[in-house]
């Protein structure tokens, strides 16, 4: 979707905070709203495309408002509603429905290291032919999808050429909206700054972007 | 680049004292108190009040539901305060700068070699480790969301997810990096790495000038986050002097 989240290329937002020695988390609640996401996903009710998706879904003028976790706690809240983890009600009243049945939490804290060590990978060892190879000139496709999309709007339509090939992973364009994993190759294409900004871009440099087969063409 | 204050913060107090009622945070656009409290000067929030509560009652409908356990979260935010961070990342940059055997295995498949020393897992299952020189200088970004290497750089700070080095990374390398403190020759080429994928970038900074008395220990107290990204060079401290 052509959201506020598609932030590649755009004036305005300022100059960059600095924080010196910053801490992990700012407040105990940003510390507590970042691990009750990461222990909700452990119900598998959603994947991390759905979850990245669920954040660009917030409105423009909240999303740049809110700070980080807020985005998060706000993504969490939306996700169990949508999958029946809690109900609205009990989001608003922060209690239990009556007679509702107790669950036992997926991820224990004996857990946690072997899980984070082994993360969720997202290639896939399965046969996919490379549409494209190393060396070769592509095109971005010019595609506006309404859904969740991994090609940023500064790319499209833009040429570059693939730098390397990475191998097959899920499709985050469709695995967001559960319609599938669509395993293929992602690329890293390399952009010239010239190709994507015009002639006061600096003339060696590159933005390098990964993008999956379908969101290129032969050019 | 404008600079903002340290807030320190006692986590532990935070589970103590029951969750108050408060509102949900589905769907409900904030009143105006909440813009109020926003920090647009620092341009990082001063914690909105209500948050603190809403964030605590969730939690607690959320045990009292046993969807989550509170032993789980207190792991989880352990890890990343104590445990996962750039030291990691440090270490890997040092050993690649004594050893070109490892920094060989490093650049040709970075997962393997961030393995060898038991760095791995969530958010960098897929690692890519790009090489500063004299020619060529790495920057690493990500447009859409906040995507970083976790295993070896622990969770990103708050300027790498805001909306000023988003957008301005991938159309003004030059000028980011001035704000960082970094001027780089013209005949400097960038490269900038959107993180796109589920690919994440570490970047390999140049070993300074007079760190060869050094060793791995040492010259890994000298690396820095804001290096393994791209926006700083590693510096050594003083001539001579010791990390």
């Amino acid at each position: 979707m052509n959201g506020v989240h598609d932030m590649g290329g755009m004036h305005g937002m300022g100059p960059i905070v600095y924080e010196k020695d910053e801490p992990v988390f700012h407040a105990p609640w940003e510390a507590r709203a970042y691990a009750l996401n990461r222990a909700m996903g452990a119900w598998g009710k959603w994947n991390i495309d759905a979850s990245r998706h669920q954040i660009e879904l917030i409105p423009p003028a909240e999303y740049l408002r809110m700070s980080y976790y807020e985005k998060w706690m706000t993504r969490l809240a939306e996700l169990m509603v949508k999958h029946g983890l809690v109900t609205r009600a009990e989001l608003e009243s922060g209690k239990p429905a009556p007679g509702s049945s107790k669950a036992t939490p997926p991820l224990t804290a004996e857990m946690v290291g072997q899980t984070l060590g082994r993360g969720v990978p997202t290639g896939r060892d399965v046969p996919a032919a490379p549409r494209f190879k190393p060396g070769q000139r592509v095109r971005a496709r010019n595609i506006h999808p309404a859904g969740h999309t991994r090609l940023p709007r500064y790319a499209r339509g833009k040429l570059g050429t693939v730098a390397r090939d990475h191998g097959v992973f899920v499709f985050p364009d469709t695995n967001a909206h559960f319609l599938g994993e669509k395993p293929q190759h992602v690329y890293s294409v390399r952009f010239a700054a010239l190709e994507l900004w015009g002639e006061k871009a600096g003339r060696r440099d590159a933005v390098y972007v990964d993008l999956w087969d379908d969101h290129l063409e032969p050019a | 680049m404008s600079k903002s204050k340290k807030t320190s913060v006692g986590r532990r107090k935070f589970l103590a004292g029951a969750a108050a009622g408060a509102a949900a945070l589905v769907s409900k656009p904030q009143s105006g108190k909440a813009e109020e409290t926003q920090d647009h000067e620092h341009g990082h929030q001063v914690i909105p009040s209500d948050l603190t509560l809403r964030v605590k009652a969730i939690e607690s409908l959320l045990v009292e539901k046993g969807l989550v356990d509170p032993a789980t979260l207190d792991a989880l935010i352990d890890t990343y305060e104590h445990k996962i961070g750039p030291r990691n990342g440090a270490r890997v940059v040092a050993r690649a700068w004594v050893d070109r055997a490892y920094k060989r295995r490093l650049l040709a498949d970075g997962n393997a070699a961030i393995r060898e020393l038991g760095y791995g897992g969530a958010q960098g299952e897929h690692m890519v480790v790009v090489e500063n020189g004299p020619k060529v200088h790495n920057l690493v970004v990500c447009t859409l969301c906040s995507c970083y290497p976790w295993p070896v750089l622990g969770l990103p700070p708050v300027w790498y997810k805001s909306a000023p080095y988003r957008s301005r990374a991938v159309i003004d390398p030059r000028g980011v990096l001035r704000e960082f403190g970094l001027e780089l020759p013209e005949n400097v080429e960038i490269h900038v790495w959107d993180s796109t994928a589920e690919v994440r970038y570490l970047v390999l900074p140049e070993r300074p000038a007079g760190t060869e008395k050094l060793n791995e220990e040492e010259l890994a107290a000298l690396v820095t986050r804001d290096a393994m990204v791209g926006v700083a060079k590693v510096t050594m401290p003083q001539a001579g002097g010791k990390a």
